[in-house]
């Protein structure tokens, strides 16, 4: 989106896309004018000849149109400027995106792991950098956040970790899913010793991450007022299902959480953590993962959700590659279309409708560059 | 050419059979020494000496030790005049050959004719002899905590920003949980974007002057090699598929 060189392909490519965009955003009374402007015949079999490309028959496209949007940007990794750089690019880079949005998002989500080792400078250093997001900002804690400090900081910054809101007719929960069991007193390590072991994914020392006994019957609590038709979208930094255990892509109490979560009719989990393109479906309950800005994850060796259409494998020569931040539109139906803003690639969206038809509808492209 | 001695065939051919059937080897009983004296016995199985002086829980000095043998290899010879002077060099070409067993009847009926007799010593098949293959479960355990300790010595690396030599508080692992991508297994292969065929310590080194900001390892580096071991490691048992994209 804020790309200072961008070659030809990517502009039409951002033209299409900004067309498809508009163009399902459009009423049918809206549509019809614009179609018959651009083109008056084809616009009279519902048919218009956009830009040159193929045709499209919008006309039976209107259960997508999206009734709101909202942004993210997730695990920033934030070291302190001096230390390093590369990550406050990327997360300048970020807000520039979400700033380009037009229209604008109607908050943007952040997805966790502000800080890479929870320090107080970096986490002052996020906050810093996104004030200067033109749209609310919601705030999710991460791993990297926490484990410092036990989330001290964190908080004085930016409020309580768990906490649910509603936006047009939509319930939203943000959930912290990061709770670990005490691994660290037994082996007398220090706080810093704690943090950096958290940090790490490959390592066994650490507990897995849990939303815990109290977290879930914060969530029970949130949940018992609200009608069981109304459209769900909870926000949870750890992906809320069992992935891979190996590397914490992973939620202890996934099978808890999901039996809470389960009652409602549309449920959609947003999470951070796992750097990648991901894509699962429980019963009801659609799962996406969020891009980081800072680096992109493998795609573990086992346990990958079928429904995940992986990503191209990054390029290791460009800081940018396999990162990014994306959007998600809500559709009328309470569905969300996920939007994987990829820097320096296409976007990828995967679709409600992919998740509801089980992966026979509206299957996202392909990766050319599986993982190895 | 002078053939090696036909009932050294012989003797193999039967040593090799008596330790397939597990049974026990022929043992040479020394004699006692009335005196309490040392007797050291020769690897022929018959030939001992017994040591004036020195008690038989005593240790030989090297002068004693270089008398000793000297003395029972003069008795070895006493005993086997055939092998003359020339012994040495037979030895070394039956080194050199070793006869498949096979062939070691029809030999050993040759050798009745051909006068050779009175070497008595037990020798070995060479390829169940030879020191490489011998080894005991001991061995291989030793050989794995080695190896285990250089892996895990690169993971240390893989894992440590500051051990890299890295100015920017990254380390592999941050991308490479396991070493994941990095895929050894496709090198060497040509890099697109380096415009060159690389090794993957080539790989590792640009990670380190890049991401890691810092400076590129020797090739003989112990850190490179350490690195190099941990990696190839976590990819046990997949196919080696060099310059795969």
């Amino acid at each position: 989106m804020a790309n200072k060189f961008r070659s030809v392909e990517t502009r039409y490519h951002e033209q299409r896309d900004s067309l498809f965009d508009g163009l399902s955003r459009l009423s049918r009374r809206g549509f019809m004018k614009m179609a018959g402007i651009s083109a008056g015949i084809a616009a009279s079999k519902g048919l218009i000849t956009p830009h040159g490309f193929q045709l499209v028959d919008v006309a039976f496209a209107e259960p997508a149109r999206p009734k709101f949007t909202f942004a993210y940007i997730s695990d920033t990794h934030l070291y302190e400027r001096k230390l390093n750089d590369r990550f406050v690019r990327a997360i300048l880079k970020a807000v520039d995106d979400v700033n380009g949005l037009d229209p604008q998002p109607d908050f943007v989500l952040f997805g966790g792991d502000l800080a890479q080792l929870g320090k107080p400078a970096e986490l002052k250093l996020g906050a810093e950098i996104l004030k200067s997001v033109k749209a609310p900002v919601r705030m999710m804690v991460g791993e990297h956040d926490w484990f410092l400090d036990m989330g001290e900081r964190w908080k004085e910054l930016f409020g309580a970790p768990s906490y649910s809101f509603d936006h047009k007719g939509v319930h939203f929960v943000t959930l912290m899913s990061v709770q670990e069991k005490d691994f660290w007193t037994a082996r007398g390590m220090t706080p810093e010793e704690r943090m950096q072991t958290v940090a790490g994914l490959d390592n066994a020392t650490q507990s897995r991450f849990e939303v815990g006994p109290e977290g879930r019957q914060w969530l029970k609590n949130d949940l018992a007022k609200i009608d069981k038709k109304t459209p769900l979208i909870v926000f949870s930094h750890s992906p809320l299902y069992k992935y891979y255990r190996d590397w914490n892509f992973w939620t202890e109490d996934a099978d808890e959480v999901q039996a809470i979560l389960a009652p409602f009719d549309r449920v959609t989990v947003i999470h951070g953590h796992t750097h990648q393109l991901l894509t699962h479906r429980i019963g009801n309950i659609h799962f996406h993962g969020m891009l980081s800005t800072a680096w992109p994850w493998p795609y573990a060796p086992e346990g990958l959700p079928k429904l995940t259409v992986q990503m191209n494998r990054a390029d290791p020569f460009d800081q940018f590659d396999g990162c990014g931040d994306g959007r998600v539109d809500v559709t009328a139906d309470g569905l969300a279309n996920k939007l994987y803003n990829l820097w320096d690639r296409h976007p990828v969206t995967v679709k409600g409708s992919y998740l509801a038809s089980n992966g026979s509808a509206d299957r996202p492209p392909a990766a050319k560059l599986p993982t190895y | 050419m002078k053939l090696p001695n036909p009932s050294f065939v012989v003797l193999a051919a039967s040593f090799v059979a008596l330790a397939a059937r597990g049974e026990p080897l022929p043992k040479h009983e020394l004699p006692r020494s009335k005196n309490g004296n040392l007797v050291v016995g020769m690897c022929d199985g018959k030939t001992s000496v017994e040591v004036a002086g020195v008690r038989a829980d005593q240790a030989l000095s090297p002068e004693q030790g270089k008398t000793v043998a000297n003395q029972l290899m003069r008795e070895w010879l006493d005993r086997n005049p055939s092998v003359g002077t020339d012994w040495k060099k037979e030895e070394l070409l039956a080194q050199a050959k070793a006869p498949p067993a096979a062939d070691s009847r029809a030999t050993s009926q040759e050798s009745a004719s051909s006068g050779a007799k009175g070497i008595t010593t037990p020798r070995p098949d060479v390829q169940a002899a030879q020191t490489y293959g011998a080894f005991a479960s001991r061995d291989e355990a030793i050989w794995k905590a080695s190896t285990d300790a250089f892996v895990n010595e690169g993971n240390r690396i893989f894992h440590d920003a500051k051990a890299l030599g890295g100015t920017v508080a990254i380390s592999c692992d941050m991308c490479h949980p396991n070493a994941a991508n990095t895929h050894p297994e496709t090198y060497p292969k040509y890099q697109v974007q380096l415009g060159r065929v690389a090794l993957l310590r080539d790989m590792i080194n640009w990670c380190i002057e890049n991401p890691v900001r810092g400076k590129p390892l020797d090739d003989g580096d112990p850190k490179l090699k350490a690195m190099e071991a941990y990696i190839t490691a976590q990819r046990k048992g997949v196919p080696l598929e060099h310059g795969k994209h």
